[in-house]
């Protein structure tokens, strides 16, 4: 095993989050240090893009806040994931769901996977 | 190089480097040398790789032929020839320290990319293919001549150089491995002098 390996299984946390794909609508319960108090933060919103492999994969979650377009990108390995919830599974034909920035609206909705393979 | 999290969850860059064990290959004090300084020597070479002279160098120490062999003045641990130097003797967590190394060879550069000069900065006005020219290199008749060290044009990186400021975020003395937030200078998989 090559050391860059060794060092991110040495620095792993060993959490496991439920698996999602980009166009599923997911909750990050995100935890937020102000000062010496600890808060729950929710953001949700459609995942985008997964990117990355080993300790230092990422997903990005974009939403619609008031009108705006906001994305947050979180790394996997992050200690400040406090859960992540699946809500709705997408119907989508690709990895990266980019073209989404460029709609509004009713277009921007992606649809439901109903039927999901156990 | 990779990324952790630190305790208060922020990611940090650091750079993955296998550091040791290092062996002893030679002492050098004021009575024989001048100065005092110890010999360190690392990484696995083939024994017939090795010319003569080193491999007798190495059966000195007692040990097989290194590829890497540097030499550190006035080291603070005191250890006698065929002595093993691991990183946890030396590092801890925390500490500032500098590292040299060979830099990446960029070829050979323009003033642009080598001595960031500002180029011409625009494309019409009289310029048509004066870029990323240096401009004037001096005056007229008064010197007649380039002054010694103007900046050109020329070979850029593959050369020495020191990066300093530099934190131990961690070592993980199982694997002699030792984590430092930043970049070193040089190319994967090779080799560099850290120093406090």
């Amino acid at each position: 095993m090559d050391l860059i390996s060794y060092v991110q299984e040495q620095t792993a946390l060993g959490k496991t989050h439920p698996s999602f794909r980009p166009g599923d609508n997911i909750v990050v319960s995100y935890r937020i240090v102000e000062g010496d108090k600890v808060r729950i933060q929710d953001f949700r919103g459609d995942v985008i893009q997964i990117k990355g492999t080993g300790a230092t994969r990422t997903f990005t979650v974009r939403k619609m806040s008031n009108g705006v377009g906001v994305e947050r990108i979180i790394p996997f390995s992050s200690p400040n994931i406090d859960e992540i919830k699946v809500l709705k599974r997408g119907k989508v034909r690709r990895a990266k769901l980019f073209y989404l920035r460029d709609l509004v609206g009713k277009k921007a909705r992606i649809k439901e996977r109903k039927f999901i393979k156990a | 190089m990779t990324s952790i999290f630190d305790a208060t969850g922020r990611n940090q860059a650091v750079t993955v480097i296998e550091l040791g064990p290092c062996v002893v290959t030679q002492v050098k004090t004021t009575d024989t040398d001048g100065y005092e300084a110890l010999q360190l020597a690392f990484g696995d070479m083939r024994e017939k790789s090795a010319s003569q002279p080193l491999r007798g160098h190495f059966a000195a120490a007692g040990t097989s032929p290194k590829r890497k062999v540097a030499e550190f003045r006035d080291f603070a641990i005191d250890k006698a020839i065929g002595d093993t130097i691991r990183v946890e003797e030396v590092f801890e967590e925390g500490e500032k320290i500098s590292a040299v190394g060979t830099s990446k060879g960029k070829g050979f550069q323009g003033v642009v990319k080598r001595h960031g000069f500002g180029g011409v900065g625009q494309r019409t006005h009289g310029q048509h293919n004066r870029g990323r020219a240096p401009g004037s290199v001096g005056a007229s008749s008064y010197p007649s001549k380039v002054f010694k060290g103007m900046r050109m044009a020329g070979q850029t990186g593959n050369q020495r150089v020191k990066t300093g400021n530099l934190r131990v975020v961690r070592i993980l003395p199982e694997q002699n491995v030792i984590l430092i937030k930043g970049a070193v200078p040089g190319h994967k998989g090779s080799f560099v002098i850290l120093e406090k």
